[in-house]
């Protein structure tokens, strides 16, 4: 019988975060290492276990697995959640790039200069607002589906109410020009895999704090 | 009969020059509309046909198809360079994704402030010699096999040789110390495709120049 997919990472959401909520959505359990001391770090680098010395770390199904995309991709076509075939695979693709560009945006904001902070918080919005949010409304408007692509439920829907959550902890009314994508969270919140990540006691980490970016910074030696 | 992909970006490497690499690999001939002018940029924004409002864009298959790493999957797909099971194309994926990473510091270099350009010539040489360029020496001499993944010509090893001639361009010697690139150089750069792109008047672009600079600027600078 397979093991669990081991995660290493720190404890936190940071590159991980989406292969946590890509795992869940399929109802796939898994474990997690947390990686606190940089011996730690060390010691997977010296057994080879990074292929480029970098985390996210995911070991499943015999393979150590990096670089997040790649381990999203592999994670969306065991599970089935990559389209029936290459034309909606590349439009999941797509949204997927374009969702996970603002949440890069996003993901480094902690380790800028805290003085850069609101500035960089109010281009994100900005840029959600004018550039990547109504897309999404278009496509659900369009074609009146209740999923992204194909009309069933995939990576892009797991992916885009990851960005979308996040940006509602920015601005909470993020979504008020959207009722689409406002019925969108709602719906796809109560997917019941789902609908366990959301609820406490989940392995969903929480926004990183001053403590999250100490650590990363310790254990990868910035 | 299916049209050649129309490819819509500055004429120069850019984020496009993978796609192009990709396209001329597989022996798919492309034709190119070259951005010069923000007012052909606005209308392609305004005409709806870039997705997030930005380039790379590929005209392929009726599809008008955006995102760097979309594009490349699609047409690693498409035309037989993505392995021959999701093991393979997973391994794929990883190398892609990590020698993007490097090229990703090619691709902005010529963008920065020139007392950087030189400090990131460095930078750019020690990330290939120290993280990169050990890891494809050591899967090629494991393996001993001309290829990096499955014994035949794929996206990786595509990107991988892209990666290694523009890197030689600033730095002529970087191969020194891994003679498993070097014969992997020779040999996947005379592939007939890929020899045929390495040759004069081909769609393969020269290196970054003030011009290229300039128009990107005018182009995109808010």
């Amino acid at each position: 019988m397979a093991a669990k997919p081991k995660l290493y990472y720190f404890r936190g959401r940071g590159r991980m975060e989406s292969i946590r909520w890509l795992l869940a959505a399929a109802g796939v359990e898994f474990d997690e290492v947390f990686l606190e001391k940089k011996e730690q770090f060390e010691k997977l680098e010296k057994d080879g276990r990074l292929l480029f010395g970098q985390v996210p770390l995911v070991e499943m199904d015999g393979m150590m697995l990096t670089q997040t995309r790649a381990i999203l991709s592999y994670l969306a076509a065991k599970y089935n959640l990559y389209g029936k075939d290459l034309k909606e695979r590349v439009r999941i693709d797509m949204y997927v790039d374009g969702t996970m560009d603002l949440m890069m945006m996003i993901m480094l904001t902690p380790f800028k200069p805290p003085e850069e902070k609101e500035e960089n918080l109010a281009l994100i919005v900005k840029k959600a607002k004018a550039r990547y949010l109504p897309v999404f409304e278009k496509i659900l408007k369009d074609h009146g589906e209740d999923f992204l692509v194909g009309n069933k439920f995939s990576w892009a829907d797991v992916q885009l109410i990851e960005a979308i959550l996040m940006m509602e902890e920015i601005n909470a009314s993020i979504l008020s020009d959207f009722p689409l994508l406002k019925a969108f969270k709602t719906r796809i919140s109560s997917i019941p895999t789902i609908k366990k990540f959301l609820q406490p006691g989940s392995q969903r980490k929480q926004p990183p704090d001053q403590h999250y970016v100490d650590t990363v910074k310790h254990v990868l030696q910035l | 009969m299916d049209s050649r992909p129309k490819l819509h970006y500055p004429n120069g490497r850019g984020r496009m020059e993978s796609i192009r690499w990709a396209l001329a690999a597989a022996g798919v001939e492309f034709d190119e509309e070259f951005l010069e002018t923000r007012e052909q940029l606005q209308r392609l924004q305004n005409g709806n046909h870039l997705l997030f409002q930005q380039v790379p864009m590929v005209e392929i298959d009726g599809m008008k198809l955006v995102q760097t790493r979309s594009i490349l999957h699609y047409i690693a797909e498409k035309y037989h360079l993505f392995g021959s099971d999701l093991k393979e194309k997973t391994l794929i994926d990883m190398y892609v994704e990590g020698t993007l990473d490097l090229l990703e510091m090619i691709i902005m270099h010529p963008f920065l402030k020139p007392d950087d350009q030189q400090k990131e010539v460095v930078g750019m040489t020690q990330k290939a010699v120290l993280r990169y360029f050990p890891v494809f020496e050591k899967i090629l001499r494991d393996h001993g096999q001309t290829f990096l993944v499955g014994n035949q010509l794929s996206l990786a090893d595509v990107i991988l040789l892209q990666t290694i001639l523009a890197l030689e361009e600033k730095v002529p010697h970087i191969l020194t110390s891994f003679p498993y690139l070097q014969e992997f150089s020779v040999k996947i750069s005379n592939i007939p495709t890929i020899r045929k792109f390495l040759e004069p008047g081909s769609k393969k672009k020269p290196p970054p120049d003030d011009s290229y600079v300039r128009t990107v600027y005018t182009l995109f600078a808010p």
